[in-house]
């Protein structure tokens, strides 16, 4: 195989791994989409804040220890203590479940029955305010996530040996697939499995879907409106979670983490809103098509270099290609079909 | 008992149609006229107009524009950061390349270019809605700032790939570059901001404007009563672009100088420009004011009280700032979804019966 093809494939294969990452944060979207018409874009922030308070609670960090030292003049950082991975993984789930309460009881209660656009700019908000509350309480330093269960079960770094190896050996070209992708790649998939698992075959997963599909015959059939989005938040919360280590143990917990949230928007537009299986196929189009993308026409490296638009096309692709795919079908892949009437 | 209609007898058709029908708001409107024109540029120094007013002026312009396709067309875009930079773009590039014309003709021309960049991209808003749109706006953000970022002719092939505002003079005087005086900057743009709300206001009030908020509540309904989607939809981002590429050129050439694109007209611009106009009010040219004027003195404000007075390190008045924006916005749209301008409204309302309220 000559060794252009080999790259070209190496490039497709991350971009499938890499797409698997946005669709796992478009999945946060689609859940509170489809169970209350919020579309959330504190979503990235969530992920951001998700990590830091799990990093921050793993090294013991104080919350709000810079705001405590301007203010009494102390100087308290640390408790001291280290606590394992999983049981702060615990901890963090908790704090995710009263920030699902918090933003649901100091919120959104308050917007119920508001246009759908409303609702949309008070997320922006509480994107906003998440963002600063986050750095106040972890401060903003750029922080280094290592995940570990008990077994030594870490999250892997670097790349792949034994997938290189044999494309090595097959074809004589080496083949570079990050490690901690492969692992992403299958937590998402368990995820989703869960997730789905979740809403078909238990009580609460039911509700949920009742509420999605319509709030009012729900409400008639005893379902509390509030409880299930409260759960919905959570989970949320949770995907929000899992997304932040992710992209955490990739690149450092910093704040480019929550910008993640944007690229996971033309992923929605391009499955649907209101569609899970519609964020996973979207997430791979957009990973896969940006990477391609860059390789071919961002630095030239197709069709004889014909087109060289000067590499960083990854910040713009996956709108545009949004945006030409959405004027022909307005509500996306797997979208539900739009009836307007007066 | 003096702020009231009555007793304020109107006699021409013109007369009953003019923008402040109430007198009192008249002679608010022309004191404001007279104050902004003939008493700040002579008590202004560099400190207030680069601080405060040269951004909240500049601000005010591309809230207008914005505000005209939200809150008037209802057609949201989160791509107001990538149309400030066209027009900044377009302002250097006329700059260098015609240098004899004079700026004001080209902070207008650029107006003009943006309007038409910003009609290509909303041409999709007919089959896009909502969301959908939202999120499409975003593609113009992250492809224009790319676009001028890697393509040299926009930048005339400078090394460092930022833009320098060269010095231009209005009437003798020179209002970019590094001579300015205060005054003069402050002048000009205050000359573009009464321009640009007195169009805005008159057109909101016509017949365009009625045919955007037509759109706005609903736009299937407004189709059948005979509002042609098409022309409303464009008209409302061609005009909001002229607007806000005004904004950009004024915000490259008079504010800042040299503007690198991906700092100065990044998302966060289009961000803080959307929430100015949730803050002051969605569809009230009023609004946008209120609102620029609000972001733009709350980071002062904050600098002024958390590290002046009370000695906090930057960077937490900074993370303050955000939960403190954030939670207004949240609290805004909760209390008054119609922002500042709804306030102003019910306390001109309370001023009408006061002192005797039965």
């Amino acid at each position: 195989m000559s060794e252009q093809l080999v790259f070209a494939m190496e490039v497709f294969a991350n971009g499938l791994m890499s797409g698997v990452l946005y669709a796992l944060v478009a999945l946060g979207f689609v859940l509170i989409y489809k169970a209350s018409g919020i579309f959330n874009f504190a979503q990235g922030v969530m992920a951001l804040f998700a990590a830091m308070t799990l990093v921050g609670i793993q090294n013991g960090q104080v919350p709000f220890a810079h705001l405590i030292n301007a203010i009494f003049g102390t100087h308290v950082h640390s408790f001291g203590w280290n606590i394992s991975s999983a049981f702060a993984l615990i901890l963090t789930v908790g704090v995710m479940i009263l920030l699902a309460w918090a933003v649901q009881r100091f919120v959104f209660r308050h917007l119920v029955g508001q246009e759908p656009i409303i609702l949309f700019m008070a997320t922006i908000g509480l994107a906003y305010f998440l963002e600063g509350f986050a750095d106040l309480m972890w401060n903003s330093e750029i922080k280094t996530l290592t995940f570990c269960l008990p077994g030594e079960l870490c999250l892997p770094q670097g790349m792949n040996l034994a997938i290189d190896d044999a494309a090595y050996n097959a074809w004589g070209v080496g083949f570079f697939i990050d490690n901690l992708d492969i692992t992403a790649t299958l937590v998402a998939i368990v995820l989703v499995i869960a997730l789905v698992a979740f809403s078909q075959y238990t009580k609460q997963g039911r509700a949920m879907r009742a509420v999605a599909d319509d709030h009012q015959a729900a409400l008639s059939v005893g379902i509390s409106l509030n409880f299930i989005w409260v759960l919905v938040w959570s989970l949320a919360g949770f995907v929000a979670l899992v997304a932040g280590i992710m992209w955490g143990a990739k690149s450092g917990v910093q704040f480019s983490l929550s910008l993640i949230a944007l690229k996971a928007l033309p992923v929605l537009m391009l499955g649907g809103f209101t569609s899970i299986p519609g964020a996973i196929v979207g997430g791979l189009i957009i990973g896969v098509g940006e990477k391609m993308f860059e390789y071919c026409f961002g630095i030239g490296q197709c069709f004889g270099g014909v087109i060289n638009l000067g590499g960083a096309t990854e910040n713009w692709f996956a709108y545009v290609l949004a945006l030409v795919f959405l004027v022909f079908r307005p509500q996306g892949l797997f979208g539900e079909k739009i009836i307007e009437r007066v | 008992m003096f702020y009231r209609e009555a007793g304020d007898f109107k006699k021409t058709y013109s007369a009953d149609n003019q923008t402040f029908p109430i007198k009192i708001d008249r002679v608010g409107y022309y004191l404001a006229l007279v104050v902004a024109f003939l008493v700040i540029p002579f008590v202004i120094n560099d400190y207030w107009a680069n601080a405060i007013l040269l951004p909240f002026l500049i601000y005010s312009i591309a809230a207008i524009g914005l505000n005209i396709l939200v809150g008037y067309c209802g057609q949201v875009s989160l791509g107001t950061g990538g149309f400030m930079a066209v027009g900044a773009y377009a302002c250097y590039k006329l700059m260098t390349s015609f240098p004899d014309v004079n700026i004001f003709f080209h902070v207008l021309l650029s107006g003009g270019i943006t309007g038409f960049v910003c009609v290509i991209f909303g041409l999709p808003s007919l089959r896009i809605k909502g969301f959908y749109l939202a999120v499409a706006t975003l593609a113009a953000q992250f492809f224009l700032v790319w676009l001028f970022n890697r393509v040299p002719w926009f930048y005339n092939n400078s090394a460092s790939g930022q833009i320098n505002a060269p010095e231009r003079m209005v009437f003798g005087v020179p209002v970019t570059g590094p001579n300015t005086e205060a005054w003069a900057t402050y002048l000009f743009c205050l000359v573009f901001l009464v321009l640009s709300a007195l169009i805005a206001r008159n057109l909101t009030r016509g017949m365009a404007g009625r045919k955007w908020m037509a759109i706005r509540d609903m736009d299937i309904a407004a189709e059948i009563i005979g509002v042609n989607p098409l022309k409303a939809k464009i008209s409302a981002f061609g005009v909001s672009g002229f607007f806000v590429g005004i904004s950009g050129a004024l915000f490259f050439a008079l504010y800042l100088g040299a503007v690198e694109v991906g700092e100065a007209f990044g998302i966060t611009k289009s961000f803080l420009v959307l929430f100015m106009i949730i803050i002051g009010g969605l569809g009230s040219i009023f609004g946008s004011f209120a609102g620029a004027a609000f972001l733009v003195l709350l980071p002062v404000v904050l600098k002024v009280v958390g590290v002046d007075m009370l000695g906090w390190p930057t960077d937490i008045v900074a993370h303050l700032q955000l939960v403190i924006v954030g939670g207004l916005i949240i609290m805004f749209l909760i209390l008054e979804p119609h922002g500042l301008a709804q306030l102003w409204r019910v306390a001109k309302q309370k001023l009408r019966l006061w002192p005797f309220p039965h």
